[in-house]
Parts: structure tokens; C-alpha cells; sequence
């Protein structure tokens, strides 16, 4: 097994050098030099100094060289300094140590999609599972109709709904940002209870998207697994209906579900971008979102590369996932 | 049955298709979108640019019948004009990310070997980084004015005019075929692989015709059915997409309508105005569920595997 582990990094080199590759030259897609949006602020700039913030940022050199020199420094996880105005090194601005845990934008994102994941199996899955069980009944027609509205809905529509709904009709929930005004002065519970009232409607958007696209894939997959000879089996040996169910079909059901969870990873980091710009969350999201409009370059190559890491990450924890889960693949290795 | 015979695969292909009431549903609003979209100056009540400031965000009316914006523009009007920019960024989008995945799929299937693996760690490097990321990225860095500039020659420009397409949404197209073209090319890569060794393949190889010949003439022509599902699929995405771009003001620029960019007014408005955030996103829902109840329907239909079944 941790042969196959190692195995597996090294197999995944090769994807991030190209991660990094794709990073780097979509800023060279942009008409100009990246130090222009630095100067074009300062009109007055003179040639001499433009020439030393190209010298800084390795722009005189070949392209080529450039891009071994920006891969050398972000082995060590160094991106150079951001170009907005307060110029703090584009590490800090994701992962501000200063800032207390639940501040920090990549970590707002993560616990946000994780959040979303625990909520879209704790859901999908029972939802497949007796809509399989339940084929063609009323129960399944209504899940089936849900998960097509599910896939064709907007997420900004829907969130721009609710927002208007509990937001500004009822008055229930925050509809913007992750604390309130007046969070300093609350007691702890009352904390606790704003960042959790500030999530409700984010996490519950984030999820809906999900929810139709697993159970529909739990759903079919289930179908399958029902069909085979084992679970015909284990009913003609008399085990009872939710024994079979449950136990002998539900376990091999879940394997390809694994798999989509890993390759449902991209999509929600990249749907961060949107749900954190409507509801103005402080996230990395938001942060690449602003970085793309001011032409940040250092932050956007920081933060398609990590984006691309993260989706790596979850396809390798899936693949361990996988392994855990089938007795088959682990005798394999 | 009249006309088709019963063993005639377009008869039974037609008649599963119908016989799905949601997909033929969903057919029927796709063609009603068509004609909207193709008519929309002969339809829409309202000249979609006219600005009135003394009938600024009102409700929904029998004049307006969905309502006016913050500069007193008809919405329903904007809308009928938007369903024609929505349905155009999705058929072009779509068109170029089809291209690109036939090619690419198609040789990396066909000839193997190191074309096969550069190719295909391409798209795994495509599809690791964050889909939305890599949209806003090569959208906010690419030159704008690109399709409007002198760099294209004229007749390029005046003849996407006279197909109905607004230069300056190109950008927008090119960019969401550029980085949507993966699914297709790794479906038709497995059609390939599984069509290669098939038995008129070789006799056409025997005969001496060329390899792209081959390819495009005699293997693409019989795995067509699952490229065009998955366009059909693809037009829906490619709308979902281009409304949140949009939406988030880097899509289609106003004055020109699209039903994202009207939505970005609604949240604008949100305490006043709830006809702008609710009309253009169900409109934008409508359709993206009827493309894909038809992919949905048509692939079922054209599955041979359910033929035997309830015909």
C-alpha cells in the first residue's frame, strides 16, 4: 500500500509541473507587460525606474527563464509580493498567521467545502439509495424531477432567491459577509451563533448543486449493484431486505461514488469564486476574483496553482479512500 | 408508426424519443427558445435600448409586462434580446469545444504511441485546475477588443455580424470552448479505440485511403450519436456558464442584454426590484433544464442497450 502511495506522488509530478506551466502562461496572455498595470498608475514613472521593477520581477530575461526562476521560488511555497497597493507577499494574503484561524481565506474556503462534501453525502446518499429501492414510485419521480431542477439551477439565481426570501423579506438571516458589525462586542455564544447564521445560506447553496449530481449517481449506481447475482443470493437465502440492502449492496454501491467525490473537487473550488463574490465572503475565491480584475499576476498564478494542488490532493485521498474501501484493489497491490 | 417502419432504427429511435413525454417537453421549449431568439426584433414589445427615467423600476404592468430596470428599459424586451446572446455564446462555445475534442480525441484514439500520452496528460492537467478559475483567468487576460480590432480582417467581422453575433461576445465563446473541449475528446478517443480494429476500418486501410480519411470519414461518421448528446449537454453548461460570468460583470458588457448581466441589476435592486432577479434566472433555468432533458432523452434513445425494452 505505501508503495502504490509513493507511486502515485511520483505519477502526479508531472501534472503539477504542468499545472504550474499553465499558470505561469496565461499571464503572458495579456496584451503588455505585466508591469504596466503597476506603472499605468503612476503616469509620472520614469524609464529608469520601470526599468528596475522589470529587472525585479526577472521581465528582461527570456520567458523561458522566467518560468525556471518563478518555479524555484514557489518550491518554497514563495510567490513574490502581491501587486495591489499594499504590496504583502502573496502567501500572507491567503494564509495570514496573524489572523486567528478562522480568518484566513484559504482556510474560509476549505471549511466551506468541506462543510459542503459532509452535507452532500450525509444526504445524497440515503436519498439514492431509496430512490433505487423505490424505482418508479412517486417518491423517486419527485427525487428524479428535484435533481434535474438541481442540475439546471443557477447557483447565483438561487442564492440571489434565498437572499431576497430570508434575508430581506423575513429579516431571518445575514446575507452578506461572515461576521457581523458589532462581532467583537458579542458574548462567545452569541459569536458562535453569528458565523454560523452568517454560513447557513452559502453552505446550503453550495450544497443543493451537489446533492442533485450524487444521488442521481448513487441512484444508478445502486440499480447496478442490485441487478448482480450476489444480491439475488443473498434475498434467496432469506437475509432480510434491509440486511441486503444496507450491507451487501450499499458497500459496493458507495465504491464509484469515491471516485466522483475526487472528481467533483475542481467544480467546487471553483464555484467558490461565485458563491463568495454573491455573498461577499472573505475567501480565496473572492481573493482570486478581485485578483483577476486589478491583473494581480503574482496572486493569480499563486492561486491557480494551488487550486490545481488542491484537486490533486483530492484525487489522492480518493485513491486512498478507494483502496481502503475495495479488498480487491489493496490484493492487487 | 405511419411512415417508419418497425424495424427502421430512425422509426425506433423517434418513437423512444416522443414517447419520453419530459424530453419531448423539453424539446419543444428548446425549438420555442430558437425562434425567440432568431425573431427576437419582431417580438419583443419594446425597443430593448430605449431609456425612459420617468418609468424607472416599476413592477411588472400590462404595459411592461415583467417589469422595467434602473433606467426604465422594458425587461421583457431585454430579455427576448438576451435569449439570442445566451443561445449564440452556448451554440458557438459548444461548436468550438466539439471541434477541438473530435480532433484531439480522434488522433490521440487513432494513431496511439506518444500522441496518445501528451495529449491525454494534457486534459488531466486541464481538468485538475478549477474550471471557473482557468474561465476567469483567460478571460480577464486576453485582449478584449480582439474580434473588434483591425487585426481580423473585415469580412471576418462583417459576417459574424450577419450570423447574428456580436463581435464583442466571441471573447466570451472562444474562451468557454477553449476550456470545456476535455469530456469530448476523451469520449471520442474510447469511440476510436473501440472502432480501429473493426473489420471495414481495415478493409478501408487495405484499400490505401489516407489515415485522416479514415478518421473523419469512416470512423467519426459512425460514433457521432454520443458527440452530439454530449453538445447538447454542453449548450446547457456552456449558458450556466456564460450567465454567471455575466453575472459577475466580465461576461457579455451592458448595453448589450444578457440574462446574467440583468440578474447583476437585481442583486443591485434587491430590496426593491424582485422582478429583476426573478425572471431572467428563471429563464435562464427553463432552459438550461430543457437541453437537458433533451441530451438526457436523446441519449437514452439512441442507447441501444434499452431498444429491446418497451417498444
Amino acid at each position: 500500500m505505501i508503495a502504490y502511495l509513493i507511486k502515485r506522488l511520483f505519477e502526479m509530478i508531472p501534472t503539477l509541473v504542468g499545472i504550474t506551466l499553465i499558470s505561469f502562461f496565461i499571464i503572458h496572455l495579456a496584451p503588455g507587460k505585466p508591469t504596466d498595470i503597476l506603472t499605468e498608475l503612476n503616469p509620472k514613472i520614469t524609464p529608469e525606474a520601470r526599468e528596475r521593477l522589470e529587472k525585479l520581477y526577472n521581465l528582461d530575461k527570456p520567458v523561458i527563464i522566467q518560468y525556471g526562476l518563478w518555479l524555484k521560488r514557489i518550491v518554497k511555497l514563495d510567490f513574490g509580493e502581491s501587486f495591489s497597493t499594499d504590496r504583502r507577499p502573496v502567501m500572507q494574503k491567503i494564509w495570514d498567521k496573524k489572523q486567528s484561524l478562522l480568518d484566513r481565506r484559504l482556510f474560509i474556503t476549505l471549511m466551506i467545502n468541506l462543510i459542503t462534501f459532509a452535507i452532500i453525502l450525509a444526504i445524497s446518499i440515503p436519498i439514492g439509495v431509496s430512490s433505487a429501492t423505490h424505482q418508479n414510485s412517486l417518491y423517486d419521480k419527485i427525487m428524479t424531477t428535484t435533481v434535474f431542477i438541481g442540475f439546471a439551477m443557477p447557483s447565483f439565481w438561487f442564492a440571489l432567491l434565498l437572499m431576497m426570501f430570508f434575508g430581506v423579506y423575513l429579516g431571518w438571516l445575514p446575507v452578506s459577509g461572515l461576521k457581523s458589525l458589532n462581532y467583537d462586542a458579542l458574548p462567545l455564544l452569541g459569536k458562535m451563533w453569528d458565523r454560523i447564521s452568517h454560513l447557513i445560506l452559502p453552505i446550503f447553496i453550495s450544497a443543493f448543486g451537489g446533492l442533485a449530481g450524487d444521488s442521481r449517481f448513487m441512484r444508478s449506481s445502486m440499480l447496478e449493484v442490485v441487478r448482480q447475482d450476489y444480491v439475488t443470493v443473498a434475498r434467496a437465502k432469506g437475509l432480510p431486505d434491509k440486511k441486503v440492502i444496507y450491507q451487501h449492496a450499499l458497500r459496493n454501491a458507495l465504491l464509484p461514488l469515491i471516485t466522483l467525490i475526487g472528481l467533483s473537487v475542481p467544480g467546487l473550488i471553483g464555484g467558490s469564486v461565485i458563491l463568495e463574490s454573491v455573498f461577499g465572503i472573505p475567501g480565496m475565491g473572492q481573493l482570486f476574483f478581485m485578483s483577476v480584475m486589478t491583473r494581480d499576476y503574482p496572486m493569480v498564478m499563486c492561486i491557480l496553482t494551488i487550486g490545481g494542488m488542491l484537486t490533486l490532493l483530492g484525487n489522492l485521498l480518493a485513491d486512498i479512500g478507494y483502496m481502503l474501501a475495495d479488498p480487491r484493489i489493496r490484493a492487487k497491490q | 408508426m405511419k411512415g417508419h417502419s418497425l424495424h427502421s432504427l430512425n422509426g425506433v429511435f423517434w418513437r423512444r424519443f416522443r414517447k419520453n413525454r419530459l424530453a419531448a417537453a423539453g424539446g419543444v421549449v428548446v425549438v420555442l427558445m430558437f425562434f425567440v431568439a432568431v425573431f427576437a426584433p419582431f417580438i419583443s414589445p419594446h425597443n430593448p435600448d430605449d431609456i425612459d427615467r420617468k418609468h424607472v423600476l416599476e413592477a411588472p404592468s400590462l404595459k411592461h409586462p415583467l417589469g422595467t430596470d434602473d433606467l426604465g428599459r422594458d425587461v421583457l424586451s431585454r430579455m427576448i434580446l438576451g435569449s439570442r446572446i445566451s443561445l449564440s455564446v452556448g451554440f458557438v462555445s459548444v461548436g468550438i469545444a466539439t471541434l477541438i475534442g473530435i480532433f484531439l480525441g480522434a488522433i490521440s484514439g487513432y494513431y496511439g504511441g506518444w500522441v496518445e500520452s501528451i495529449i491525454m496528460r494534457f486534459i488531466d492537467i486541464m481538468l485538475t485546475i478549477p474550471t471557473f478559475f482557468l474561465i476567469l483567468a483567460v478571460i480577464a487576460f486576453i485582449d478584449p477588443n480582439i474580434w473588434s480590432s483591425s487585426a481580423i480582417p473585415g469580412w471576418i467581422r462583417e459576417s459574424l455580424r450577419v450570423i447574428l453575433i456580436d463581435p464583442n461576445i466571441m471573447n466570451i465563446m472562444m474562451v468557454i470552448g477553449l476550456t470545456s473541449w476535455m469530456g469530448v475528446a476523451r469520449l471520442v478517443r474510447a469511440e476510436v479505440l473501440s472502432l480501429k480494429e473493426r473489420e471495414f476500418v481495415l478493409a478501408a486501410r487495405a484499400l490505401g485511403t489516407g489515415d485522416m480519411n479514415i478518421i473523419f470519414r469512416h470512423i467519426m461518421i459512425n460514433s457521432m450519436a454520443p458527440v452530439f448528446v454530449s453538445a447538447v449537454l454542453g449548450i446547457a453548461g456552456a449558458v450556466l456558464v456564460e450567465s454567471a460570468l455575466s453575472f459577475l460583470g466580465i461576461g457579455v458588457q451592458p448595453p448589450a442584454p444578457s440574462w446574467g448581466n440583468i440578474l447583476t441589476l437585481g442583486k443591485d435592486n434587491i430590496e426593491i426590484a424582485w422582478w429583476l432577479s426573478v425572471f431572467p434566472g428563471l429563464a435562464i433555468l427553463i432552459t438550461v433544464l430543457s437541453y437537458n432533458l433533451v441530451g438526457e432523452g436523446l441519449r437514452d434513445a439512441l442507447d441501444p442497450r434499452l431498444w429491446d425494452m418497451e417498444i
